[in-house]
């Protein structure tokens, strides 16, 4: 499955694993045998969240967020320290170390330690699983996929307790808010994916890369409703807009962190956006072929194809958040359980039925292509199922008020008489 | 299990430091769980004594105290207060005089919705973009009032028996400059929110006011006309020329934040075709009558009212004869809406409830003067 890579050279920019190699190689002459191999996995871990997690979070997910978002709202973004303001998040990143991270009298103070601590951990061991190219990935474990959303969803344990523990009632209702959603929107995000695993065989990563690029096709061109759950519910799991309720700036301050102030905020701040890049690698990868793009990987680094594809996929949620205003919070329930968990049963059920007829007829890799035809249809006619059966019809609601020209008293509104539906 | 775990209804304080009451404006609200059982207005943070003030002031120094109450629309507050003064002295008005005066209030009427309907999208969770989107419109208009007084917010402008300065060269054009990008941001608008899907579900049904409480409350202004009854002073009593100009009252289907909301939309574009009428045909002549500066009207009492951005706004002077007034007192269109605050409230949710209060589009320092 390698034969793409030319060399094993260190040289070799398309294959980041070999300078490793050539690392781990060299440290073997100078250390025990054994400890090199602990000593190079945690130096290459660390390298790799210097190297990407944490200047993705800088500059994409601090100064290009707030630099596109700017743009969206008619103004400039930061553009005052350094050149274009790209020393922005650094000086950000300062100001927070310096400021102090004040505990209310009243708050429980170890709990209100440990949950930035709890809150930082699963956001660097997402990456473990990620894989940048084909052999660029820490951890190839067979389940990648469960250990994915086992460690996603701890994050919100950390918020709980943030919230619980700055003994703040806008505090309380965030993490209230917070879990009573994890919860709701956990059920059709792990639906969804399941249906991913089930047409490709593979609870792995690397292994759904693999497949997507044998095929060759993009998963999303499959699984349209499977990709459409996960968006809708990895936004909710990590409170972008429109599902951002618990920390609702207009309604709760800031929910959760309402308390939180200096690096501890700036702990669930940049971790926050740790996991929104978290689920974009992921999406990339299942989604979108990962580090494969039909062939170019033999020439382009793979890993600059997946980082790129992952931006872009982030690039979706800051659009989102500079457009759409936000859900309440019994709307996005019944969201959850009315519309996402049926429809990603619905498509379970549609994928399971596919990969039998696949797998028992014995019919040729082209066949996902009639599949997701099929699920595209069905993604459409659920869509047009649910606008009938509720009735929905944007065209004839008024969204601009009668006119009148003369004052008085009240004006009904005649609903009988061909009026406008409400 | 419901022995063991049992819940019970907290106060929680909205305001006076939160970011969606528009001030220093503060609702004690119980809640149990996410359902609001009881609120509570508490109003006064901001209470500067205004009425009492003036009382020891000329009627030309009064003016600027004006242009403090309802901070967001000063020339609607000028133009109420001249109206009662003149009133109170039997003045009358140059042709000119009054046709600034309506373009001037329909500009800040334009102003003020910017900000109204921006800042009820910002409380819908509308991440900034609509409320920097209008206030990119609100700061032309301010540039042009900035041009014509020499002041963007408190612009002191209006004058007893006129307005205080001619207006400068190039103020026709730019006017009419700034309408047709007003229009493109009207519509924008319109698309971004009003049409909304996520905007719909959270405004629509959310906060309503029967015509039954909206008359009984006495609201007025878009609060009124939102929940469906045909009211407007422009209309109803005309002041300072406005039943020469031909606009519509835009009146909405249920009274709920959606409503109140498109309704503010539709004022917009009944304004811009004001302005764009009292710019045709702009009379010549003086552009204020002489009125002595310490102007002492006859005893007696007066009261005028206006269509301000937020509905009647009233001013009633008692005269003793005197170069003050002796009693000072302002009907405030906010406060007045804010009373059916508890009645929308009270059941709803918290999310809600920011929609509610940000669907009357108060302002603080008129409430609390």
């Amino acid at each position: 499955m390698l034969s793409f890579l030319a060399t094993d050279h260190w040289y070799d920019l398309r294959d980041l694993a070999n300078l490793y190699r050539v690392v781990l190689e060299g440290l073997d002459h100078i250390f025990p045998t054994g400890l090199v191999y602990v000593l190079t996995a945690l130096l290459g871990f660390i390298a790799f969240f210097v190297v990407f997690v944490l200047p993705s979070q800088l500059y994409v997910g601090v100064y290009g967020e707030r630099r596109l978002i700017g743009r969206m709202q008619a103004r400039q973004g930061p553009n005052r320290v350094g050149p274009l303001g790209l020393l922005q998040p650094v000086a950000d990143a300062i100001k927070l170390l310096q400021k102090e991270a004040l505990t209310p009298r009243s708050a429980d103070r170890l709990i209100m330690w440990a949950a930035p601590v709890l809150f930082v951990a699963p956001a660097i061991l997402i990456f473990a699983v990620i894989p940048f190219g084909p052999r660029m990935v820490f951890a190839d474990i067979p389940v990648s996929l469960m250990y994915f959303l086992a460690i996603s969803s701890l994050p919100v344990i950390a918020s709980f307790m943030a919230g619980w523990s700055s003994n703040n009632k806008y505090s309380l209702f965030g993490a209230m808010r917070i879990v009573a959603m994890s919860i709701s929107y956990e059920i059709p995000l792990v639906l969804g994916l399941l249906a991913v695993s089930v047409l490709s065989g593979t609870m792995s990563l690397q292994g759904m890369v693999y497949w997507q690029q044998d095929i060759p096709t993009w998963m999303i061109l499959i699984q349209p409703i499977a990709f459409a759950v996960y968006f809708i519910g990895v936004s909710a799991e990590l409170n972008r807009t429109p599902t951002d309720i618990a920390e609702a700036e207009s309604e709760i301050v800031a929910g959760y962190l309402t308390e939180y102030s200096g690096m501890r905020w700036g702990l669930f701040y940049g971790m926050d956006i740790a996991y929104a890049l978290g689920a974009s690698a992921f999406a990339a990868t299942i989604f979108f072929g990962g580090w494969s793009l039909f062939g170019l990987e033999q020439w382009v680094p793979p890993w600059l194809i997946f980082i790129l594809k992952t931006y872009l996929f982030y690039f979706v949620f800051i659009w989102t958040r500079g457009t759409l205003p936000r859900l309440r919070i019994d709307q996005l329930m019944s969201f959850a359980w009315k519309f996402l968990l049926p429809i990603a049963l619905i498509n379970l059920l549609v994928v399971a039925v596919e990969r039998l007829i696949w797998t028992s007829n014995d019919l040729p890799d082209a066949i996902v292509w009639a599949f997701g035809a099929v699920n595209i249809v069905l993604m459409v006619g659920i869509v047009f199922i649910w606008a009938k059966v509720f009735k929905y019809d944007p065209k004839k609601r008024p969204t601009k008020p009668r006119l009148v020209n003369e004052p008085g008293g009240y004006r009904p509104v005649d609903l009988e008489q061909g009026g406008p539906s409400l | 299990m419901s022995e063991i775990v049992k819940t019970e209804p907290f106060v929680m304080n909205i305001g006076p430091q939160h970011p969606s009451t528009h001030g220093v404006f503060r609702v004690k609200v119980t809640v149990d769980g996410e359902q609001i059982t009881d609120a509570e207005m508490v109003i006064g943070y901001l209470h500067r004594s205004m009425e009492k003030l003036a009382e020891e002031r000329t009627y030309t120094q009064n003016i600027p105290f004006t242009d403090r109450t309802d901070y967001l629309s000063s020339m609607s507050n000028n133009l109420g207060y001249c109206l009662a003064v003149e009133k109170l002295g039997g003045l009358s008005v140059p042709a000119r005089g009054q046709a600034i005066r309506v373009i001037m209030a329909e500009l800040q009427r334009l102003a003020s919705h910017c900000m109204g309907a921006g800042a009820f999208a910002n409380d819908t969770g509308a991440w900034q973009t609509p409320v920097m989107w209008f206030n990119r419109e609100r700061e032309r208009i301010l540039d042009i009032f900035e041009m014509t007084s020499g002041a963007r917010l408190t612009c002191n402008y209006m004058r007893i028996g006129g307005v205080a300065f001619e207006l400068r060269s190039g103020f026709e054009e730019a006017v009419r400059n700034l309408l047709p990008r007003l229009q493109q941001t009207i519509a924008d608008g319109q698309e971004l929110l009003a049409e909304n899907e996520i905007f719909i579900a959270r405004a629509r049904d959310v906060a309503v006011v029967s015509p039954e409480t909206a008359i009984g409350a006495s609201l007025t202004g878009p609060m009124l006309r939102g929940s469906g009854v045909a009211w407007d002073i422009r209309k109803a009593d005309p002041y300072s020329g406005y039943e020469k100009y031909d606009f519509q009252i835009p009146i909405g289907y249920k009274g709920d934040a959606y409503d109140r909301f498109t309704v503010r939309l539709e004022e917009m574009r009944q304004s811009i075709k004001i302005v764009e009428q009292a710019l045709d045909d702009l009379p010549g002549g003086p552009h204020s009558t002489e009125v002595p500066l310490a102007f002492r009207p006859p005893a007696g009492e007066a009261y005028a009212r206006i269509e301000s951005p937020r509905g009647e706004l009233g001013y009633y002077l008692i005269s003793d004869g005197g170069p003050s007034p002796f009693r000072f007192h302002i009907r405030p269109p906010s406060l007045i809406n804010l009373s059916v605050l508890k009645e929308m409230t009270v059941g709803a949710s918290v999310a809600d409830a920011i929609i509610a209060l940000g669907s009357v589009d108060i302002v603080v320092g008129e409430i609390d003067r």
